[in-house]
């Protein structure tokens, strides 16, 4: 287990250090983040009476746009330079590898939002920030890490692998969306996690559907 | 009396679609061979040493590597070969000790620091092990590679024409340090469009064309002017010398 749990560690050292030097995805992710939240800010100016009303679909579709960009460099940057077949020669189960990736992608997702919700706060001009959001949009993101990162795996090795990603992520990611907006609408109404927790429960069922589900496919999703 | 080979290759075949790239190659090496393998592009060369390595799966046919067939242990098998492929397998954004740090804990090398320093010594790259491998000349990114191939100390080593896209200067470097780290413990299969470098290297020679090995003799009973016909024979004039 021990030497499992070393090679996890061993990939997102890996994939955090050379992201602090490059700051390829983050940069990426940061800016279209801004810029989303931006755009929708002044689209609803124009025509939303109460703006605070559509705060849960934009954060949620600007986290789940923003994050596929960088869902998608996960696996072409190492397909790119040839250096996956690196990793996939290591003498460990590949899940480990898995487990690597998938957690770069999770902190390179949560980062975002720290920068996110700030932003959010300020051009909408309400805090609806709560410790309790913060948990469902971490156990969202989860999701959305767990299941993205297997596709980023499997469409890294296609043609058209900038549209596959989405394609084939954005409809096996509606139920943790659409949980995760309906719970961040309770939360915003007032509501507590116990009213809200048959939505909680089901991002979190998810999370752990994709989890063992990505743990036990990776290995052939990468083989040749 | 027969000897228990190191590789087994049994009825070998590999398929893409419909397109076969292995035709039932059967093989057998002995540990501390050293073998080089000619053959034009898309002779299979590649796939041959990409199945070898576990990181593609046979279509038919069985590898085993000191008994054991490739899909009943992977994860085992891996721990015995190094790999020094097309791509260097290795990161430009990390350094070259980073690089090597990385790859250690890949393989559960607990303390890796000498070794490390001893390969990068090996390859002439110590003073450099700072910088980062994207501001290496190409040479040195494949001293890098066989460096980084090294690291465990396998005792198969697949090269698949490590000396493609070198200098002369480059690739002679590289052919007396294949030499070096040869020696009879460890066992190498190598992948060459160069002849001659290749038969310098070589106690078996093979060639490989259209997925079938067409020839197969110890380097011994021939040099290079007798190869260099023969292999033209087979695959054709216009082939890089």
């Amino acid at each position: 287990m021990k030497r499992y749990l070393d090679v996890v560690w061993a990939v997102l050292w890996k994939d955090l250090r050379i992201e602090l030097r490059s700051k390829d995805v983050f940069t990426s992710m940061a800016v279209f983040a801004v810029l989303a939240v931006m755009i929708f800010n002044f689209a609803f100016e124009l025509r939303v009476p109460d703006k605070t009303v559509v705060i849960p679909g934009v954060l949620w579709v600007t986290i789940t746009f923003s994050g596929v960009l960088g869902l998608g460099r996960s696996f072409i940057s190492e397909k790119d330079r040839g250096s996956i077949a690196g990793l996939l020669l290591a003498p460990v189960d590949r899940s480990a590898i898995y487990f690597g990736k998938m957690l770069a992608n999770l902190l390179f997702i949560l980062i975002v939002e720290a920068f996110l919700l700030p932003l959010m706060v300020i051009f909408f001009n309400t805090n609806f920030v709560s410790p309790a959001l913060l948990l469902l949009l971490f156990l969202g993101t989860l999701g959305f890490a767990a299941v993205g990162t297997i596709f980023s795996g499997l469409a890294v090795n296609t043609r058209t692998r900038e549209i596959l990603l989405p394609v084939l992520l954005f409809p096996v990611m509606l139920p943790v969306l659409m949980a995760g907006i309906r719970a961040t609408i309770g939360l915003m109404e007032g509501d507590s996690i116990a009213d809200l927790a048959k939505w909680f429960n089901l991002v979190f069922f998810f999370d752990i559907l994709y989890i063992v589900v990505a743990y036990l496919t990776f290995d052939y999703v990468v083989e040749e | 009396m027969m000897t228990t080979p190191l590789i087994e290759v049994t009825r070998l075949r590999k398929a893409f679609g419909r397109h076969r790239v292995l035709k039932g190659i059967d093989m057998r090496i002995e540990a501390g061979s050293s073998v080089v393998m000619f053959g034009p592009n898309g002779a299979g060369k590649t796939t041959f040493l990409r199945i070898l390595a576990t990181l593609s799966k046979p279509t038919s046919g069985t590898v085993r590597v000191a008994g054991v067939d490739i899909r009943d242990n992977p994860e085992g098998i891996r721990q015995y070969l190094g790999l020094v492929g097309h791509a260097p397998l290795l990161y430009d954004d990390l350094t070259a000790y980073e690089n090597l740090r990385f790859y250690a804990r890949l393989y559960g090398m607990e303390a890796s620091g000498e070794r490390i320093r001893e390969l990068l010594e090996r390859v002439g790259l110590w003073h450099r092990r700072h910088d980062l491998v994207r501001t290496f000349s190409r040479g040195m990114v494949q001293r890098m590679a066989i460096a980084r191939a090294l690291l465990h100390n396998p005792p198969i080593l697949l090269l698949d024409e490590p000396d493609t896209g070198l200098d002369p200067q480059a690739a002679e470097m590289m052919t007396d340090l294949l030499r070096e780290i040869g020696g009879s413990e460890r066992t190498i299969i190598m992948t060459t469009h160069h002849l001659e470098r290749g038969l310098a290297l070589a106690d078996r020679v093979l060639i490989l064309v259209g997925g079938e090995i067409v020839f197969d003799q110890p380097a011994s009973d021939i040099d290079y002017q007798e190869l260099r016909p023969l292999y033209d024979a087979y695959v054709g004039e216009g082939v890089v010398a």
